[in-house]
C-alpha cells in the first residue's frame, strides 16, 4: 500500500512541476514540442531513478557535511551516460534539446529528490519514488506540450491538425506562451485540487531559495496571499 | 569589434538568459520580489558567471579536447562551478566583508543556476573565441540583471492588486513574466539589422 502512495504522490498529488515547482526551466523550455517534451522527460527519469537508487544505497557511506557535490558528482555522471546514449541513438533528440541536455544536472527535482526522499529512505522506495516523479514530471510537460503544440503550430506530434494548422497562435510556441500556459495549468490545478498541499509540508530541502529565504519552513513564503494580507 | 558588441547586444536583449530562453528561472520568481535582493542575486550571477568562463573556457579548449576528454565537460564544468563559487565565498568573507554580507546569500544557489552552467556550455558550443565567451557571459549576466529588475518591478505594483484566489500566487506571478517576455520579442532582428 505504502509503495503504491510512493509512486502515486509523483503524478497528481506532488507533482514536481505544477505543485513543488521544481524544474521550471526545462518544463518552460522543452514544451513546445509534444516528441521534446516526451524526450526531455523520459532522459529525467531515467537519470532520476538512477540517481536515487545510488543515492539510497550510499546513503549511510557520504558523510553529512559534503553530501551535496557527492550529488551532484553523481548526478553528473548519469547525465553524461544518459547525453552520450542520446548522442548515439537518437541523434535528431539531441539535436532539439540542445543545451538543455547537459542542464539536467541542474534541475532541480533531482537534487530536490535526494535531499527529500532518497538520503532517508531505502532503496526499492526510493527507486518507487524517482519513478512516481519522473512520470509526473513527464505528464505535466506532456500537458503543456500537446496545448503548445496543438494551438501554435497545428500539429500533434508533428502530425498536422485539419482547422488549427490554418489558424495558428504562434505566440504560444514563442517565450511568453510558455509562461503563460504555464501560469494558467497552475492556477487551473489550484482550482481543482481538492486537498491543496502546502509546501510546508514538504520543509525546505528541496527549495532552491532556502537559503535566501531564511526561514525554516517554506510555508507562507511561497503564499504571496499571506503577505498581501499583513 | 562589431562582431563583440553584435554578440554582447544580442546576449542581453534578443537572446535574453531568462525571458527567452528560459535559463535561470528559479532566482527569477524566487528571488525577485524586492528590488535589492534582485540585483545582489544578479551582481552575485554576473561576477560567477565571468569567473565560470574565465575558468572553463581554456580548461575545455586545453585539458579536455586535446585529450580526447570532451564528453567529461559536464562533470568537469559543474564541479568548476561549485568549487568556485565556495572559493569566491571563502575570499569575500575574509578579504570584502562588506560585499560578502550583501551577495553572501545568494552565492550558494548560484551553483544549482542553470544560467551559469548554460552559458559556459554554450560559449563552447558556439565556438566562440576567448574574447568573445567573455563578452557573451558579460552580456549574459547583464540580460539576467535587466531581466530581474524590470521584473521586481512588475511585482511590486502587483503585490496591492486583487488577483481571483486560484490566481494567488505563481500563477499570476508567471502570466506577469509572460507580458514581460513579450515586451523582449520586440528586440527581435534589431540587431542584425543595425550594423547590416
Amino acid at each position: 500500500m505504502k509503495t503504491l502512495q510512493n509512486f502515486t504522490k509523483g503524478l497528481i498529488k506532488e507533482n514536481p512541476v505544477l505543485v513543488l515547482v521544481l524544474g521550471t526551466c526545462p518544463t518552460l523550455a522543452t514544451s513546445t514540442g509534444v516528441l521534446n517534451a516526451l524526450g526531455m522527460g523520459a532522459a529525467a527519469t531515467i537519470v532520476l531513478i538512477c540517481s536515487n537508487i545510488v543515492i539510497s544505497a550510499l546513503r549511510k557511506v557520504i558523510p553529512d557535511k559534503v553530501r551535496i557535490p557527492c550529488y551532484i558528482v553523481l548526478i553528473a555522471g548519469f547525465v553524461t551516460m544518459v547525453q552520450m546514449l542520446v548522442k548515439a541513438f537518437a541523434p535528431a533528440l539531441d539535436q532539439s534539446l540542445g543545451i538543455y541536455l547537459p542542464l539536467i544536472v541542474v534541475n532541480c527535482i533531482i537534487l530536490g529528490r535526494a535531499e527529500m526522499f532518497a538520503n532517508k529512505n531505502k532503496v526499492f522506495d526510493s527507486a518507487i519514488d524517482a519513478l512516481g516523479m519522473g512520470l509526473g514530471f513527464t505528464l505535466a510537460l506532456f500537458c503543456m506540450a500537446t496545448i503548445r503544440e496543438t494551438f501554435g503550430n497545428g500539429t500533434f506530434c508533428g502530425m498536422a491538425i485539419p482547422v488549427l494548422a490554418d489558424n495558428r497562435i504562434s505566440i504560444l510556441t514563442m517565450a511568453p506562451g510558455g509562461f503563460l500556459i504555464f501560469g494558467l495549468l497552475m492556477a487551473a490545478m489550484n482550482k481543482f485540487a481538492k486537498h491543496k498541499p502546502r509546501k510546508k509540508d514538504f520543509g525546505c530541502e528541496g527549495c532552491p531559495q532556502a537559503a535566501s529565504c531564511g526561514k525554516t519552513s517554506c510555508g507562507e513564503e511561497k503564499s504571496e496571499e499571506a503577505q498581501t494580507n499583513d | 569589434m562589431t562582431k563583440l558588441i553584435i554578440i554582447l547586444l544580442s546576449a542581453v536583449f534578443i537572446n535574453n538568459y531568462v525571458l527567452s530562453r528560459f535559463l535561470g528561472i528559479c532566482p527569477f520568481l524566487g528571488v525577485s520580489k524586492k528590488l535589492g535582493s534582485a540585483t545582489g542575486m544578479s551582481l552575485a550571477v554576473i561576477f560567477v558567471m565571468l569567473m565560470a568562463t574565465a575558468v572553463t573556457y581554456p580548461l575545455q579548449i586545453f585539458l579536455l579536447d586535446p585529450n580526447g576528454l570532451g564528453y567529461l565537460q559536464t562533470i568537469v564544468f559543474i564541479l568548476v562551478i561549485a568549487a568556485l563559487v565556495q572559493l569566491v565565498e571563502i575570499i569575500l568573507k575574509r578579504y570584502v566583508p562588506s560585499l560578502h554580507k550583501s551577495l553572501g546569500v545568494y552565492l550558494p544557489l548560484i551553483t544549482t543556476n542553470c544560467a551559469v552552467l548554460g552559458v559556459t556550455i554554450l560559449n563552447i558550443d558556439e565556438g566562440y573565441t576567448f574574447a568573445e565567451a567573455m563578452i557573451n557571459s558579460l552580456g549574459s549576466g547583464l540580460g539576467f540583471f535587466l531581466a530581474m529588475v524590470m521584473f521586481s518591478g512588475v511585482r511590486s505594483t502587483m503585490e496591492g492588486t486583487n488577483v481571483p484566489k486560484s490566481f494567488q500566487g505563481l500563477p499570476i506571478t508567471l502570466i506577469a513574466a509572460a507580458i514581460t517576455s513579450l515586451s523582449f520579442l520586440g528586440f527581435g532582428g534589431v540587431i542584425e539589422n543595425l550594423f547590416a
